[in-house]
């Protein structure tokens, strides 16, 4: 710690600046941390009311009553949304990205600290906007999170396609402006403010990762807000980007014509599948560092790590057309599309081979953090193998919109990505509240979450191969689907379990924080420069921290050195 | 606890290939020409991933053992490994899309359809129309705006004044021969629907704007249910039709049936 003579002016700012109003990297990380945390939870009810409704459609929640089909969507929409958005895309990246990014590489803060601190309160706005939606007349969108139109062009079209979906649209464009004020921030660090000797080849992969997931944020959400600023215009201002003539609802002529309900399709999804790799890119970058760190080993094959990141992010960008097989384009698209995508999963397969290469050999210590790193990689081989089944139009055709889909984005992009959260969590925590969590605590909740996740997700899998349709309210309303009612109810039970099993990390999370012990600087013997004590001192305010570095960051059990791993700041032998 | 780790693992596996073994909910029979293709090329898939699955865990449960080795400890990497694993997952990830995309591209639609029938679908929230285009074999212009009538029998709102449309026939569920390719013409009036027959492996969207050309040749005689499988509001989940498939005699006779009724108009 610091003698208060270092302390500079920042630090003697009135409490609100410093506390509130900050433009240090790691307040900042800290409030997207808590905003994911807020999001996680009402994403999770979310789900909670939704897997309840549908298998006991006439249960009374209390408070709420009984769920109504409409509310159902609302639900589902908003589920998704919060999760996409406000979770997954939030705080593996902004959240400790934003703290760890100038930590990791050796400076003082971000780039631009206000463009960072910018960046969160237009998040946090964007959050609240997005909550309001519950409370306006209509309630929350209904046209799930991908939003087609003409359902979401249209007040008419259905309940919550009003002010609801005005809203969702508001909420969406400022999340976009606040992902592209931070991102340029993470670019700007990464390229210009690595400490001195902290070349390309010897940052750590977590680094790499936000790095990348940066570029594609830049790329991705600019397209994003520009379709969801046509789509505004669609609606008030009578443009006609995404409605065809002669639409007829419930009824009413609509007087839109020349647009293409398609175009809003690609727009969506040339943003949305660079989306699911700004996801599962830092979650991917986390794990990496953590294997290394708890099989005591150097990453296995750092260069093909960062080769595969970089293709990933590449090729990212031309899948796009693997959600929209059956929509109507042009059907020879589809072996593009297909070829692209397939050709996506050798780095991912890439990446695994790593994972398990790296832990191969090593003397791995059994904590929480490398409980749920292991499990990331179990659901990243489970979620992503049924990858290329889905990346086939021929294939595709029939499982499309069904619950096979439903389980393999939910392994791969959320289970697989909150498993990441919880790892860097669990591993990052001391760092960034001082306290250390409740190691038994930590395993009782990886074992109820992983049996939970596959419990939960696999089954679905099933469903799809029956053909069970996905974002049905109501399982009564096609003989055949309401056969899987069974099924369906051991999903509910799973789920309910699984969330329930949720409260012991955020018990865990919050004791943690008022009575945890305190840590040590540097609690789980780790080579990265956040974890270096000269590092603290930036803990009261950007300071003098320059560290040299001499060192790559994934120096364990180096042959012929003495101590079981080396500092990326340590003198060169 | 990597025992205990490595056991959980284990058991996750043992578990999901029960669940694809034991298939409690599974495809429903194959009633159409492309039903059996695709599940044989669905069968590899569940081969080559599945076995991928296992193997994958097996070595993961593997690597997880406690046992230390000093010497692989330090390694950093090899190329050749690296080389070695990108290549076979490369053959084995590029043998399946290149077979799938052959399935696919056997399932585009012909240029001609020999005998086909041919059945427009247009999806309303919360329904199907099946229109078949009678004697002329010629739909009639529609205009949903202008002459859109559901309670009068006109829910597509053929235009009065196309000679072509007077003899067109509608129908609640999709009725059809067994055996004769059926092209359809898929429409949607307000939304994005989604056309989805698990018997026939088959489901395109329904787009408004587009009239989109589909096909499927039916096989197997008897009565499969149609759901949407594209969210389109609140009665999405229970968007249901069927599709009856019939013998060649009965379907003429049907067929007759509703052009002398459309006749009498």
């Amino acid at each position: 710690m610091p003698s208060s003579t270092t302390l500079n002016a920042e630090s003697r700012r009135s409490f609100l600046r410093r506390n509130l109003f900050s433009t240090d990297h790691k307040m900042i990380g800290r409030q997207y941390f808590f905003l994911s945390l807020a999001a996680v939870l009402v994403g999770a009810w979310l789900s909670l009311l939704m897997r309840i409704h549908l298998v006991w459609p006439h249960a009374a929640i209390p408070f709420l009553g009984e769920i109504k089909p409409e509310n159902y969507l609302a639900h589902l929409t908003m589920h998704g949304t919060l999760m996409v958005f406000f979770v997954l895309s939030t705080v593996p990246q902004a959240g400790f990205g934003t703290f760890f990014l100038p930590l990791q590489l050796g400076t003082q803060n971000m780039a631009f600290p206000r463009l960072s601190a910018a960046g969160f309160w237009t998040a946090l706005t964007s959050f609240l906007v997005l909550m309001a939606a519950f409370v306006v007349p209509g309630g929350a969108s209904g046209a799930g999170w991908t939003q087609y139109p003409p359902l979401s062009a249209l007040a008419s079209a259905g309940p919550g396609q009003g002010l609801g979906t005005d809203l969702w649209l508001l909420s969406i464009g400022l999340f976009c402006l606040s992902s592209l004020m931070s991102a340029v921030g993470f670019v700007a660090t990464t390229v210009r403010h690595r400490a001195p000797g902290m070349t390309w080849m010897r940052m750590p992969l977590t680094c790499w990762s936000w790095f990348v997931t940066s570029i594609l944020i830049l790329l991705a959400f600019g397209i994003l807000l520009a379709a969801v600023i046509l789509l505004m215009l669609d609606r008030h201002a009578g443009t006609s980007f995404f409605l065809p003539g002669g639409l007829l609802i419930s009824g009413k002529a609509i007087a839109n014509s020349g647009g293409s309900p398609l175009l809003w399709q690609h727009l969506f999804w040339f943003f949305g599948h660079p989306e699911v790799y700004i996801a599962i890119l830092p979650a991917m970058g986390v794990t990496s560092h953590l294997l290394s760190v708890f099989a005591r080993k150097p990453v296995f094959g750092y260069k093909a790590m960062v080769g595969a990141t970089l293709a990933i992010g590449a090729l990212g960008f031309m899948v796009w057309g693997h959600h929209m097989f059956v929509s109507g384009m042009n059907p020879y698209a589809g072996f593009a599309f297909s070829t692209l995508t397939t050709a996506i999963a050798v780095p991912s397969a890439i990446k695994t081979f790593n994972w398990v290469a790296t832990l191969y050999g090593g003397r791995i210590r059994y904590a929480t953090p490398l409980l749920f790193s292991a499990g990331f990689v179990s659901l990243f081989i489970t979620g992503g193998l049924t990858g290329p089944i889905l990346a086939q139009p021929a294939l595709d055709t029939y499982l499309h919109d069904t619950y096979f889909v439903v389980a393999h984005f939910h392994l791969i992009m959320a289970m697989a990505g909150l498993f990441a959260v919880f790892s860097a969590t669990y591993f990052w925590f001391p760092r960034m509240f001082g306290r250390m969590m409740n190691e038994r605590l930590g395993r009782l909740h990886f074992w109820i979450t992983l049996f939970g996740a596959y419990a939960i997700f696999v089954p679905m899998h099933l469903l799809g191969i029956a053909g069970h349709p996905r974002r049905y309210s109501d399982l009564s309303g096609v003989q055949y689907v309401a056969a899987m009612a069974p099924l369906q109810k051991f999903i509910t039970l799973a789920a309910i379990v699984t969330i329930a099993g949720q409260l012991i990390f955020l018990v865990n999370l919050f004791w943690s924080m008022r009575r945890g012990p305190a840590a040590e600087t540097n609690p789980w013997e780790c080579g990265t420069l956040e974890w270096t004590p000269a590092s603290y001192a930036t803990n009261e305010g950007p300071g003098e921290w320059r560290p040299q570095v001499n060192h790559g960051p994934y120096e364990y059990n180096v042959p012929g050195v003495e101590q079981d791993f080396i500092m990326q700041d340590a003198p060169a032998s | 606890m990597s025992v205990a780790l490595r056991l959980a693992l284990l058991f996750v596996v043992v578990g999901c290939v029960y669940l694809f073994l034991a298939q409690p909910y599974w495809f429903p029979a194959g009633a159409s020409s492309q039903s059996g293709l695709i599940d044989h090329q669905f069968r590899i898939a569940l081969w080559v991933f599945g076995a991928l699955f296992v193997v994958g865990h097996l070595i993961l449960i593997f690597v997880l053992s406690k046992k230390s080795h000093a010497d692989r400890a330090a390694s950093r990497g090899s190329w050749r490994l690296e080389v070695t694993w990108t290549l076979a997952i490369t053959v084995i990830f590029f043998w399946f899309n290149i077979s799938a995309d052959h399935l696919w591209s056997s399932m585009m639609p012909p240029k001609k359809l020999g005998g086909q029938i041919d059945v427009e679908v247009t999806g309303a929230q919360f329904q199907w129309y099946f229109r078949y285009p009678g004697a002329d074999g010629i739909f009639g212009r529609t205009d949903a705006q202008k002459f859109a009538r559901p309670d009068e029998g006109n829910p597509l709102g053929i235009d009065p004044s196309d000679p072509a449309g007077r003899d067109d026939i509608f129908a609640t569920a999709m009725i059809v021969p067994v055996g004769h390719p059926v092209q359809l013409h898929l429409r949607a009036q307000d939304v994005v629907h989604s056309l989805f027959i698990p018997a026939m492996r088959f489901k395109q969207d329904t787009v408004p704007g587009m009239e989109i050309l589909s096909h499927f040749t039916p096989t197997k005689i008897g009565v499969y249910e149609i759901a949407c499988a594209e969210l389109c509001g609140i009665g999405h989940y229970r968007m249901r039709a069927v599709v009856r498939v019939v013998s060649e005699e009965e379907f003429e006779k049907w067929i007759k049936a509703q052009e002398a009724a459309a006749a009498s108009h």
